[in-house]
């Protein structure tokens, strides 16, 4: 396979007003990563995987990675190519951090592979996937409101988590009004025995 | 004498005659699992059952999810090592060796030759295990109950004899390190693995002529849960399932990690892409195997087991990422990884699970056939809950 840099000006080429860029990863891994505006990413990866040179049928992996420093969500996909068994071509795509902007152009129409692991991406980084046919989470439960995965996320510190509060997490549930915890009633029925 | 029937008409059962003069149905749902045997673990698939045919299937999965890859990044590089043990339970020593792999693709560490030959052997022993673990449930499957998965429990206690000797644990071994591995194989270790390649050719023959050209196996599994090839590629599908569909795809051949460029072995391909063309697959990638196994042992050099440059505390990572894959047993197991200026522990680690992502087309695979059918298609997929979820 060519040599990053021709790749990318190829990948301009084909695509007028594609902002293509080098990202480069670690020196000793050697994958360095084409970094793609949002609004021609769908175009310059159906080129990687239409054109013959590069033919690049198999969208081995997809994943979210948070940068809150910079605020940015980037999403990830390692292309390959089973015909001419070269690759891997990266693309990296950011988003804006913010739920209702983090937005990026679905693959999954020119890549089926990407379906599960897009939607994973959204469930654990809440990137929404625009042209996605089934966008729902897939590996936490459909009533689970945020992204466990971002960098900013916060376990629950939720006494109705616990079968069984006790100690700083049964005052807090003890605190809270019209709650009234399975360990609190256990308790309560012990203090009235004495 | 007999009185005639006086019922008024709304009280008597009629069958109402739809469209076209059939009796009108309708569809059923019906939820396999997440507590049903023949789904591995917990995992469920919403099925529209027409009759007894599906119409619709939708997986549903994330009941092991305990988010390992958060786990992972609030450690040091080396202790999420035992915890890939826990992705593919059946295969600890292949997590292991992608997990390293892509480690050392980022540290740029050369593993010495020896160590490379004790992986491959643990690589492909792992192979052998799984692959008569996957014959021996989707035997269960089809509704041969206990037998042929005694068979294959029988030869893989074997193997996991070995795995305790060598790492001191049946199955989260927790062998592999970066550069290396943790102990090295001792030539009473390599006699039994001798032993165990020798005489397995003998067990393959043995679990081939009770199944291979068995009528209820045919029967069952030939022209079923046909995955065509360009859909395969299309879906990602890794591992045994695309070989089965014709893909000529192996990763030990492309990319040739390790030491996979120096060993003579076939890619077996299958050209239906049915159940059983995933079940002979998996028989002749045994054969592969053997034969792979053979020339490591035969070929293991002396030297040092693990890289002395490595330092086991304190390791630090440049800063870039990477991604770095194998051929697991199941598929392309990948890990993607991020290492930011601190460098001690991964910014981001992605796991890429092979049976997770071979399930995207799981609801292709089974429409139009059978409900008794998905559970062969599932077993022939051959999943680990614990790689699905993370």
């Amino acid at each position: 396979m060519e040599a990053i840099e021709k790749i990318k000006e190829l990948a301009s080429q084909a695509v007028p007003g594609a902002k293509v860029e080098i990202v480069n990863s670690a020196p000793a891994a050697a994958q360095p990563a084409l970094l793609v505006d949002r609004e021609q990413v769908f175009a310059v990866a159906r080129f990687f995987k239409e054109d013959p040179r590069f033919a690049m049928d198999f969208c081995s992996c997809v994943t979210g990675v948070d940068y809150p420093k910079v605020d940015q969500v980037e999403v990830v996909y390692h292309l390959y190519s089973i015909a001419l068994k070269h690759g891997p071509i990266v693309l990296k795509v950011r988003a804006p951090r913010e739920l209702d902007q983090c937005r990026v152009p679905s693959l999954t129409p020119l890549w089926r592979g990407c379906e599960f692991q897009e939607r994973e991406a959204y469930d654990l980084y809440g990137v929404k996937f625009d042209g996605h046919p089934d966008l729902r989470r897939i590996l936490m439960w459909d009533e689970f409101k945020d992204h466990p995965m971002r960098k900013d996320y916060a376990p629950p510190m939720d006494y109705d988590w616990e079968p069984t509060p006790h100690d700083d997490t049964l005052q807090r549930a003890m605190a809270t009004e019209g709650v009234v915890p399975p360990t609190a009633i256990v308790e309560a029925e012990k203090a009235k025995k004495k | 004498m007999i009185q005639p029937l006086t019922e008024p008409a709304e009280n008597r059962y009629t069958l109402t005659p739809g469209p076209e003069g059939l009796i009108e149905t309708q569809t059923l749902e019906v939820s396999i699992g997440p507590q049903h045997p023949s789904t591995h673990g917990v995992f469920r698939m919403d099925c529209v059952l027409d009759g007894e045919t599906v119409v619709q299937l939708k997986p549903v999965m994330g009941y092991l999810h305990r988010n390992h890859e958060q786990l992972a990044e609030k450690m040091a590089w080396l202790g999420s090592m035992p915890y890939t043990d826990r992705l593919d339970y059946f295969n600890s020593m292949t997590n292991n060796w992608a997990y390293a792999l892509a480690v050392e693709k980022l540290a740029g560490i050369k593993v010495p030759e020896r160590a490379e030959y004790i992986r491959v052997i643990v690589a492909e022993l792992t192979r052998l295990l799984n692959h008569v673990c996957a014959i021996g449930f989707l035997l269960q499957d089809l509704g041969a109950w206990g037998t042929p998965l005694l068979y294959a429990f029988r030869e893989r206690e074997k193997i996991l004899d070995l795995f305790e000797a060598v790492s001191g644990s049946r199955m989260m071994c927790n062998y592999m390190r970066f550069g290396g591995v943790r102990v090295d194989l001792d030539d009473k270790m390599l006699t039994a693995a001798k032993e165990i390649t020798g005489r397995f050719p003998k067990f393959l023959d043995e679990f081939e002529k009770l199944l291979t050209n068995n009528e209820v196996l045919l029967a069952r599994c030939q022209r079923v849960g046909i995955l065509p090839k360009e859909l395969a590629i299309n879906a990602s599908i890794s591992g045994p399932m695309t070989r089965a569909s014709g893909v000529e795809y192996d990763i030990r051949k492309v990319d040739k990690y390790g030491l996979y460029g120096r060993f003579d072995f076939r890619i077996p391909l299958g050209d239906v892409g049915d159940v059983y063309d995933r079940y002979y697959i998996r028989v002749l990638e045994m054969r592969e195997s053997v034969k792979i196994l053979q020339q490591a042992l035969r070929d293991i050099p002396q030297g040092p087991h693990l890289a002395p440059e490595v330092k086991l505390r304190n390791f630090k990572v440049p800063t870039g990422d990477g991604y770095g894959r194998i051929e697991a047993p199941k598929g392309e197991l990948g890990f993607y990884l991020v290492s930011d200026e601190s460098g001690k522990q991964p910014y981001r680690y992605h796991v890429r699970p092979p049976s997770f992502i071979n399930l995207t087309i799981l609801e292709d695979m089974c429409l139009g056939h059978k409900v008794a059918d998905v559970i062969i298609i599932l077993g022939s997929v051959d999943i680990v809950l614990g790689e699905v979820d993370r």
